[in-house]
């Protein structure tokens, strides 16, 4: 289980907080395809390297923040709080 | 009493004040305080503990360790105890296991002469064909012959497993020399430390060595215990590393629990194992009486046990020279000690029960019932290969040492070169004082990278270079296997000749080959014999064992019984403040999410007619609220909810459907207008958690700059919802300042008043029963006072409590669906019928592409109501729905009951749009087979679909 570091919060097990993976960018629901609109529920970059997440804090502030997680080795480093 | 117990020994761990008795296989035998199974029964003259595992053949002592292959055995109802490490209890009955008949004769020992049938891959081979015969007869033959103990299931002894937390900032594995000399070198920097020792007592090799290492580990032992930074754990296990220095400890023989799995977070691990020694391959090698060098030097000097009497000793090493010296010293007679350094050497054992002649490399052959083996060493590297590390073969030394490690981890001791016990300990010391540095500055690090945390203490320490001296690699020859063949994995009786089939028939990577023959994958899990299968696998490739590479070692490193994996239970249920109160009058308890709710009180449909006639009272505290304030309100209630909000008055009360970004119906409710600038939000009971989690995560994450304030007070608020037509007539007797008149406080509409007394209760005018109801949600501190109050007053009403079971009968009479049971993952908006509430023309709503998709389909499945033609024959929920004779699906019953009030079965179910317009005929496949008649109803309402009543 890895350490994820809440910036409000500190360190913590990952279990006490939710991954919400990759951040992605809602399209304009008004005028989005149903074919851009599945990529963004659906598809994602998946890289293996950094790629920037989002979490929630459920068992704490309960914010949800940003952070870069590299997923081939699980180091993390601070992005700016959302 | 026992034959083979010596004299005093000085570094002895056994209390000879005491005698416990136990059995071993029915016999009577005794041992001390502090004995192990094994060195109480080796004490008394045992020298068969086991039969092996395909073979069948008679094992006895190898290692006298936790790692012991052969000394598996049963206590009581325990199978599987590890006689070489778990200490003798009085009354303790022990027995062989893996023995059918019994340890003497086993049938299975012909095994041996039809070995050639059972060699490498005969899984693969031998019970293949015909596929029938697994059935009949080799799944139950093999049963028979299967190694392990047997489970009592009747039993249940064990006492209950247990789980804890801890964050050391260094957490040693090892407590030998340089285990503890990392452990009070840290302690002494300001680390908290947790030592781990897996032994049941400090020490390590010295605990057997001479006068002075027993000098050295006393002092170190003083030094550990009386820091108080440091926590011990003996007779514990390091299992697992995983990411970020998440650390696994099984903690045995714990006072409150047979194992106890400690999850430690530790800043910096420190791995100091010490070395496993390593068996010798040569024809006869598991025969009972050989032992390795580390194995007659625990007998002896801890137990004071003489492990034989006529001894040959192959040493290689320091350690099997000193075996000699404590051989002698414990009377046994020395009658040939080879060198293996001069390339002296051991062909062959031959006896059975025992060893009896011992045939040498320089072809002599001599009598003896010990052979004593000090060839080797392999390093324990697990903890590091978890780390990522790829430990490297030195063929000077002849075993692995570390390569690269995180910065997190750090090795010391014997796992990393060899030194005088003086040189571990400084090693050990270094290494402790660079693992606290490491820690502390880490630990500073996070502190003051966290808004909210407490600030750190004093300045960041400096960070400190590693500069420790590497210990020695001192040369050392070469030894895996003599010029015969024998036994290579113990627990699972491969043998080197069984390793050169596997590669021949082209089996000859080491991962291939071990699948293939299952070395190392017995209970040693590659202990003894990784390094030796490597090194047959090398030789019968003419390779260099550099290149042949090890199998990877995986967590856990010691077995974790299942019980303590499942450890204690830390889920919370959640209690409304009512739930005594429904205990207290007999409610059957209902489990619903994290809930307790009372699923009834005896009859569920008396309760219900009795809210169709009278008055009930139902406690509805699981429905999530959520209290919602701040000028944008409505814009969050437009974004999730499908239909609109933007003109809902203060005073007015709206019910809605949320969907999800994909269109599925994710959750209903209703919210009330409280005032201005403040709602109250209802979800669904099990959606209270995901539904507060999404709101939060659309305001802070997608529209930032929204004003919206979110408070969940599910628990906070207890609800009592208040249903039948009598209900206004008893909620007049108790409310005071609101209007209750149907005029002045029609259906869907929020008054605050005072009831029973209690100011500020929000009460709403709803309905899910279809009754004339109202909603009340009180401060939990007065929930019973008002709970008590209604009933007392609507006494003369007929009022009674109803339960979770009596309002689904209800709801299902009305045909209200639920979120989760009438409709599932893949229910999109259309099929759950929310017609007109649905509004596509919104700017933006959760999953409006989607919902525009699905509005776009003909084929989506519907939910309507059915009503079986026979009304006495309720299907079950789930029941298929197909097309006549056919087993064509077309649809299935979501929800069903015998209505008390129609007097007839009634179901809620989605079917084919083809059969979804009222009056269509469907055949509902039972679960008996039967298949019978419905029909589909106009109106999802069974009963009442005007709404007379509600709206009364």
């Amino acid at each position: 289980m890895i350490v994820v570091n809440c910036p409000h919060c500190g360190p913590r097990n990952s279990s006490d907080l939710r991954p919400c993976g990759e951040v992605t960018t809602r399209p304009d629901p008004a005028t989005a395809s149903l074919s851009e609109w599945r990529t963004y529920l659906y598809l994602r970059e998946n890289p293996a390297g950094w790629v920037t997440e989002t979490w929630y804090c459920r068992s704490g502030c309960r914010r949800y923040f940003t952070i870069e997680r590299n997923t081939a080795t699980n180091e993390t480093r601070s992005s700016e709080a959302s | 009493m026992n034959p083979n117990r010596l004299p005093v020994r000085p570094g002895e761990v056994i209390d000879r004040e005491t005698s416990l008795a136990f059995t071993w296989n029915g016999r009577p035998h005794t041992g001390h305080r502090g004995d192990t199974i094994a060195s109480a029964l080796a004490a008394d003259g045992v020298d068969v503990f086991a039969r092996s595992m395909k073979y069948k053949r008679r094992r006895g002592i190898m290692t006298a360790d936790h790692w012991d292959p052969n000394l598996f055995v049963q206590v009581g109802d325990e199978p599987n105890v590890r006689a070489g490490s778990r200490r003798l209890v009085a009354g303790m009955e022990v027995s062989a296991q893996n023995v059918w008949p019994n340890l003497r004769f086993d049938i299975g020992a012909a095994n041996q002469l039809v070995g050639r049938f059972l060699s490498s891959g005969f899984y693969y081979k031998t019970f293949m064909r015909p596929k029938w015969l697994w059935h009949h007869l080799y799944q139950k033959v093999l049963r028979k012959f299967a190694p392990g103990g047997r489970i009592h299931w009747e039993t249940s002894t064990h006492g209950a497993y247990d789980k804890r937390y801890a964050h050391p900032d260094v957490l040693v594995a090892g407590g030998g020399p340089a285990g503890m000399g990392a452990a009070i070198a840290a302690a002494e920097a300001g680390a908290s430390v947790m030592l781990v020792e897996h032994e049941p007592d400090l020490g390590g090799h010295l605990r057997w060595g001479d006068a002075d290492d027993l000098a050295v580990l006393a002092d170190l032992a003083a030094a550990v215990e009386s820091h108080p930074g440091i926590e011990v754990l003996v007779d514990s296990t390091v299992t697992g590393r995983y990411d970020h220095n998440w650390i696994a400890v099984m903690q045995r023989s714990h006072e409150i629990a047979p194992e106890r799995l400690i999850k430690a977070r530790a800043g910096s691990l420190v791995v100091a194992p010490g070395l496993i020694e390593r068996p010798y391959v040569f024809a006869g090698n598991d025969t009972p009486g050989v032992m390795l060098s580390g194995a007659v030097r625990r007998l002896i000097n801890l137990w004071a046990v003489r492990p034989g009497t006529r001894a040959v000793v192959l040493s290689a090493n320091p350690e099997g020279d000193a075996a000699i010296a404590d051989l002698e010293a414990a009377g046994v007679e020395i009658v040939a000690a080879l060198d293996a350094r001069a390339g002296e050497d051991i062909v062959e054992v031959e006896g059975r029960g025992r060893v009896g002649n011992v045939v040498l490399g320089d072809g002599r052959t001599v009598s003896a019932d010990l052979v004593v083996i000090g060839t080797g060493w392999t390093a324990p590297t697990s903890l590091l290969n978890m780390a990522g590390d790829r430990p490297v073969y030195d063929p000077t030394a002849a075993r692995y040492f570390p390569n690269q490690l995180p910065d997190d981890v750090l090795a010391t001791g014997g796992i990393t070169g060899n030194g005088t016990t003086a040189e571990l300990v400084e090693h050990g010391r270094a290494t402790g004082t660079l693992a606290a540095n490491r820690a502390l500055r880490n630990r500073h690090d996070r502190r003051s990278s966290t808004a909210r945390a407490r600030s750190p203490e004093g300045p960041i320490p400096e960070s400190l270079h590693d500069t420790r001296a590497s210990l020695a690699r001192t040369p050392h020859p070469e030894c895996y296997r003599s010029s015969s063949h024998g036994m290579v994995d113990f627990s699972e009786d491969v043998s080197s000749k069984d390793l050169v089939q596997a590669s021949r028939e082209g089996f000859d990577s080491i991962e291939l080959m071990k699948r293939y023959t299952t070395v190392t994958m017995g209970p040693s899990q590659g202990k003894l014999e990784t390094v030796n299968a490597a090194a047959v696998l090398a030789e019968t490739r003419s390779m260099d064992m550099v290149d042949i590479g090890t199998t990877v070692w995986r967590p856990p490193f010691a077995p974790i019984s299942l019980g303590a994996l499942a450890g204690r239970i830390f889920e919370p249920i959640r209690r409304s403040a009512l739930q005594d109160w429904h205990e207290d009058h007999g409610a059957s308890p209902l489990l619903a999410g994290q809930w307790v709710r009372p699923d009834h009180y005896g009859d569920p449909v008396a309760e219900a007619r009795n809210v169709r006639e009278n008055v009930g009272i139902i406690d509805v505290t699981p429905l999530g609220k959520l209290d919602l304030r701040g000028p944008d309100v409505t814009k969050l209630l437009e974004l999730v909810y499908v239909n609109r909000w933007q003109k809902l008055d203060v005073g007015r009360v709206r019910y809605g459907t949320m969907v999800a970004e994909d269109g599925v119906v994710s959750d209903d409710g209703v919210t009330g207008r409280l005032g201005e600038d403040h709602y109250l939000m209802t979800t669904t009971s099990s959606g209270a958690g995901a539904i507060w989690e999404m709101l939060e995560d659309y305001l802070q994450t997608y529209r930032p700059d929204w004003n919206v304030h979110v408070t969940a007070v599910t628990g906070g608020l207890t609800s009592i919802n208040v249903a039948g037509p009598r209900c206004r007539e008893l909620l007049l007797r108790l409310v005071e300042g609101v209007d209750l008149s149907p005029d002045a406080f029609p259906y869907f509409h929020v008054r605050r008043g005072t009831v029973a007394g209690v100011p500020d209760c929000i009460i709403w005018r709803i309905g899910f029963t279809g009754e004339l109801s109202y909603e009340v949600h009180v401060p939990s501190g007065h929930a019973l006072h008002v709970w008590e109050s209604l009933l007392a007053n609507g006494e003369d009403l007929g009022i009674m409590p109803f339960g979770v079971e009596s309002q689904r009968i209800l709801r299902l009479e009305k045909g209200h669906y639920i979120v989760g049971q009438d409709t599932d993952g893949l229910t999109k908006a259309p099929s759950a019928g929310l017609g007109g509430l649905v509004k596509l023309d919104k700017p933006d709503t959760l999953g409006l592409p989607e919902l525009r998709a699905a509005y776009a389909r003909t084929d989506l499945p519907i939910l309507v109501a059915i009503q079986t033609d026979d009304p006495e024959v309720v299907p079950m929920e789930a029941d298929q729905i197909v097309d006549g004779d056919s087993n064509r699906i077309l649809g299935r019953i979501t929800s069903s009951r015998m209505s008390p009030t129609l007097g007839r079965s009634v179901c809620l179910g989605q079917v084919d749009p083809s059969l979804a317009a009222a009056g269509s005929k469907v055949t509902i496949l039972l679960i008996d087979g039967r298949r019978i008649l419905g029909t589909v109803q106009e109106h999802h309402a069974h009963v009442d679909p005007e709404g007379v009543r509600q709206n009364a």
